[in-house]
């Protein structure tokens, strides 16, 4: 059973588990998705991308930024139907880019920097070819499918 | 009481004469057109002439009395606070002389010159070696106002249009960058090169494309986080550590402490012809002066660079302790002050040829890094003493019996806690040192580690007109992380308005990170206040590690709930599940794993009484909760965040509690 005790100002309660069996009662105030002011996920309420997301680390901000940004736009506003197939030459660019920094980007094959573009790799199937957009799960872009390896901000709209 | 009476017996005829006379003069002018006149003899006649002529003589004597009465007092007073303001100044002035660093406007500030003009910005202008042309004096506030603005005639509004002229006393000097390294003009500016300045660069970056970003920093190194230096970087296996900076995480992978290589980097020559933009850094170069109005700064080297947006994010440097400061060179030469690499780097290598050392300050720093040497004290035959003036380790964070509880468990690492310790003296005797306290105990060691506090670098306050906080220290911001149009300041050096908790300074790594991300948004047009609460965390060992987020004073009071904890609530456990490295969740990149370190150093874990296990500790201001320590539960911030964020009164916080479901892995 759980027991209190006070030292003090400072208030101790031990608990067992069964003690916080029941589901809480305390309330919370229900969050408004469209807050401007709480951290966004990677889409952003309007349907553009967050560039500035925890979750696409340093991509969007390195040397090959705009490279990235250009490819990634092209990707999610696509509405070809293979998602962002018109975007070959975007990805390519990028990926030559990406190639000058090896340091930056690490060129193997379940390299953290590609898990951003995890989202955006039904592209992969094109002939993109090396290691640069491993083929995962084809999510939608909403959902960052970064996998523990990159810290998502908790609030990811998903 | 009876000379009242006697005084208002004596006026009361004249107030009745007076109070009719009004009454007959408001009638007369016209709010009824007859029979006015009349009434008019009568009220004379209750006062005879001579009775009337005595009366008048001491009404006018009293009130001549009252009038120079006050006259003198205002006089007085106004002297009196002149002559207050006078002693004041000089005595901040000579005290800002025995000081290392020069803080000029900070104590100054916060002085309620008793002038008539509320212009507190008036105050940093009257530094003594600063501007002779204005006067410390009650009314010549508006002189003052006039006399040092000799370009602009004196706009009325801006008050902090007297502190501005400051910047154009200091001779332009020869402007053109002698050196063709630097560019003249960028138009990010950051100053400092820390965790909170990378965080606005990238913030900036992917905001703004093709954005141009020029880091300045007096360090060598560029951008690097500092909590692996007291806690990953000392359980490192490697023994070229201190080299690489590396460190291993759980999941096998290794990071270096620099949040980028150098390669991300670009030269600053090349800043200004870059088609999509950059960051550069420029390290070894101090910004020694801030043109405002000018939107430039000057470097030590006397070069230039003008800016259109800037954020000042230059921390902090570590305190000492005046013993120790006066106790001369040898032995300052035996003591660290740790923040930097080169500190890390030296303290390593006292602690492989030294036999005893003694850490000063019971805080995060000095638990973290007393835990850290504590681990080396078995391999290197070293003796860790840590001593500070508390009764238990972070007794300004834990409630008591927690402190008390950490206490313990930092002793169990190889530390010697020595608390209630106040140092009286410390001599160099003998190539040892001798540290004597307060209740007469004497610690003798062979180096010592200083931990005891931060303070924050404000040194461009003065050049730059800005703002210091007197309570907390620091640059002054609002909420929005704005000193003033064009200039933001992040990270440590920060005392902003957070719209929930207060206005405070946090000097944490993770709100370095989100203050820095925050201003970087700002300067590219946010506009957002500081509302995504930033947390911390501190690890004491294996078994006792901790994340928290928002006020967590020890003096407030607290409800704190625990369960008994197994052996799967540690740091370590925790982390080797989620997989997640540095326990900052604004962190971007894969970060480093918890310190705990190789199994093979592992100390004896008793668990014999372990009341306090794991839990959650509300802290409350007013029945608000307006921090929570998460006590060996992990993972769960996002709900101790929404709880503050609400900012509710709880009845029963043993419900709230619940929400962390503390007894499930």
């Amino acid at each position: 059973m759980s027991y209190c005790k006070q030292e003090g100002k400072d208030r101790i309660i031990f608990v067992t588990k069964e003690d916080h069996e029941a589901p809480s009662n305390a309330e919370l105030i229900a969050d408004d998705p469209n807050d401007p002011y709480e951290e966004q996920g990677l889409i952003l309420p309007n349907g553009d991308i967050n560039w500035n997301c925890p979750c696409l680390g340093g991509m969007a901000s390195g040397p090959c930024g705009s490279q990235f940004k250009e490819a990634f736009s092209c990707f999610h506003y696509s509405k070809e139907e293979v998602k962002g197939s018109e975007c070959i030459d975007n990805f390519r660019n990028m990926q030559e880019c990406m190639q000058r920094y090896p340091e930056l980007y690490p060129q193997e094959e379940d390299k953290e920097s590609s898990q951003a573009e995890a989202s955006s790799s039904s592209v992969s199937a094109a002939p993109t070819e090396g290691s640069a957009l491993p083929p995962e799960t084809d999510s939608t872009p909403a959902t960052s499918t970064s996998d523990s390896t990159s810290l998502i901000d908790n609030q990811t709209a998903s | 009481m009876l000379k009242c009476r006697t005084v208002w017996k004596k006026l009361a005829p004249l107030a009745r004469a007076s109070s009719t006379v009004c009454r007959q003069n408001v009638r007369r002018t016209g709010l009824t057109s007859s029979r006015i006149p009349a009434c008019v003899p009568v009220a004379h006649m209750s006062t005879g002439p001579a009775g009337g002529g005595r009366e008048n003589q001491l009404y006018i004597l009293l009130v001549g009395a009252a009038c120079v009465g006050g006259a003198i007092y205002t006089y007085r007073t106004v002297k009196g606070d002149s002559q207050r303001y006078q002693d004041r100044i000089e005595e901040i002035s000579s005290r800002s002389y025995k000081r290392a660093t020069a803080e000029p406007a900070t104590p100054i500030q916060s002085e309620p010159s008793v002038i008539l003009e509320p212009e507190p910005e008036a105050a940093p202008s009257l530094e003594p070696e600063a501007a002779p042309s204005l006067e410390p004096e009650a009314a010549p506030s508006l002189e003052s106002e006039a006399a040092p603005s000799p370009e602009e005639p004196s706009p009325p509004a801006p008050d902090a249009e007297v502190a501005v002229p400051e910047t154009t006393e200091l001779p332009p000097g020869g402007p053109a960058p002698d050196s063709l390294k630097v560019p003249s003009h960028t138009p990010y500016l950051l100053i400092g090169g820390g965790t909170a300045s990378f965080a606005a660069a990238r913030s900036i970056r992917a905001r703004d494309p093709g954005a141009k970003v020029l880091i300045v920093t007096d360090e060598s190194d560029p951008p690097y986080m500092r909590p692996p230096l007291s806690k990953e970087l000392w359980f490192s296996d490697d023994p070229s550590v201190t080299e690489t900076l590396r460190f291993k995480q759980w999941n096998g992978k290794e990071r270096s402490i620099y949040f980028q290589p150098p390669s991300f980097y670009i030269n600053a020559e090349e800043l200004n012809g870059a088609e999509n933009g950059g960051v550069a850094v420029l390290t070894g170069k101090k910004v020694v002066h801030m043109d405002v109005r000018g939107n430039k700064i000057k470097l030590d080297d006397d070069t230039e660079i003008s800016y259109d947006k800037c954020l000042i994010a230059t921390g902090g440097v570590p305190r000492n302790l005046q013993v120790i400061e006066r106790a001369g060179e040898e032995v300052m030469k035996k003591t660290t002050l740790f923040r930097k690499i080169e500190d890390f780097k030296s303290l390593d290598k006292v602690s492989r040829n030294v036999k005893s050392i003694t850490i000063i300050g019971g805080g995060f720093l000095g638990s973290e890094l007393a835990c850290a040497l504590g681990r080396r004290s078995t391999e290197y035959d070293l003796e860790v003493v840590q001593m500070f003036p508390e009764k238990g380790n972070m007794g300004k964070v834990l409630p008591e019996y927690l402190s008390n509880w950490t206490t313990e468990k930092v002793k169990s690492e190889g530390v010697k806690v020595i608390s209630e310790a106040l140092v009286k003296s410390v001599v160099c005797k003998d190539d040892k040192l001798e540290i004597k306290l307060k209740d007469g105990r004497l610690v003798k060691t062979d180096h010592i580690v200083a931990a005891v506090g931060l303070e924050p670098n404000v040194d461009l306050a003065k050049s730059a007109g800005l703002e210091v906080d007197s309570d907390f220290g620091g640059f002054r911001v609002n909420a929005e992380l704005q000193a003033r149009s064009n200039i933001w300041v992040a990270g440590d050096a920060a005392c902003f308005y957070d719209i929930r908790l207060g206005r405070r300074r946090v000097e944490h790594h993770d709100h370095a990170v989100v203050s820095g991300r925050l201003a970087g948004e700002n300067m590219t047009g946010a506009n957002k206040p500081y509302w995504h609460q930033s947390m911390f965390w501190s690890d004491l060992g294996p078994d006792v590690g901790y994340e928290a987020i928002g006020i967590v004073d020890s003096s407030l009071p607290t409800v704190g709930v625990f369960a008994k904890a197994t052996a799967k609530d540690t740091p370590k456990a925790a982390t080797e599940k989620s997989g997640t490295g540095i326990r900052s969740e604004s962190e971007t990149e894969d970060t480093a794993t918890s310190p705990v370190a190789s199994l093979t150093l592992a100390p004896t874990v008793e668990q014999h009484q372990d009341e306090y296990g794991k839990g959650v500790i509300f802290y409350l201001r007013d029945k608000v909760v307006v921090g929570i320590i998460l006590w060996n539960v992990f993972n769960r911030m996002p709900i101790a965040r929404k709880i503050i964020k609400d900012g509710e009164e709880h009845a029963d916080l043993n419900e709230v509690a619940k929400l962390f479901n503390i007894h499930d892995d």
